[in-house]
């Protein structure tokens, strides 16, 4: 299980290969890769901050909760912070399971998970000057369908 | 003394993110950034705004070392 926050851009094809290799009994590995929206040009840039130390344990917990779950073998969740223009990876999250059911379900869990209780600061900044974002209603209902 | 950490809005109004405070206690914290500054004082206490205690959300009173890391942390946007 691993958790990485990262300032760089990451390259989602190479994280999916590493993730997959020596994994005898892992019939299935489902994999999610977030991307930035431009929002028809209106988008500049995407600003997230996060916690240090708080952040990542917080996202720690949500795969644990995943694993114990969905009986996973394995999940590898890599988030962008920082400056992200549109385009780029924010989230890559990869899950291995013995089938391919707990791999989908898990990963649509944690994304449900991520996008409305990790500990994130989001900041968008548009062509009109720069705002900070809240979870949606649809990101709460999408995460209240696991209870 | 406390080390005093802001997130967000939080950061932006205060046009400061980490700062080292002198006070014994999270009450005489809140206090002390309210008189230097009363925006960020009410903004601090607004309904939504948790409080970190070296990385641990904390609910009411924590005494303060001169270790002790505090975080003030806006409504978070997921990821």
């Amino acid at each position: 299980m691993t958790v990485t926050l990262t300032d760089q851009p990451f390259e989602p094809g190479a994280l999916v290969t590493a993730f997959c290799v020596g994994r005898e009994e892992t019939g299935a590995v489902a994999t999610f890769v977030g991307l930035a929206r431009a929002e028809k040009g209106q988008a500049v840039a995407l600003e997230l901050e996060a916690y240090p130390g708080f952040t990542d344990a917080a996202i720690g917990e949500i795969v644990q909760g995943a694993v114990t779950r969905f009986q996973l073998h394995d999940v590898q969740v890599v988030h962008r912070v920082g400056r992200i223009a549109p385009g780029e990876a924010i989230v890559f999250v990869a899950t291995a399971a013995g089938h391919r059911r707990e791999a989908f379900e898990a990963c649509d869990f944690l994304m449900d998970y991520l996008k409305s209780r990790a500990p994130f600061w989001k900041k968008e900044h548009g062509l009109g000057g720069a705002r900070w974002i809240e979870p949606t209603d649809r990101d709460r209902t999408d995460a209240e369908r696991w209870d | 003394m406390a080390r005093v950490l802001l997130f967000g809005r939080l950061a932006d109004q205060a046009g400061w993110r980490d700062r080292v405070v002198d006070a014994l206690d999270l009450s005489s914290l809140r206090g002390a950034l309210a008189a230097a500054d009363p925006g960020l004082g009410e903004a601090l206490a607004a309904p939504g705004v948790q409080v970190a205690v070296d990385k641990a959300i904390v609910r009411g009173e924590a005494t303060l070392s001169p270790f002790t890391e505090v975080a003030f942390l806006p409504p978070m946007s997921g990821g």
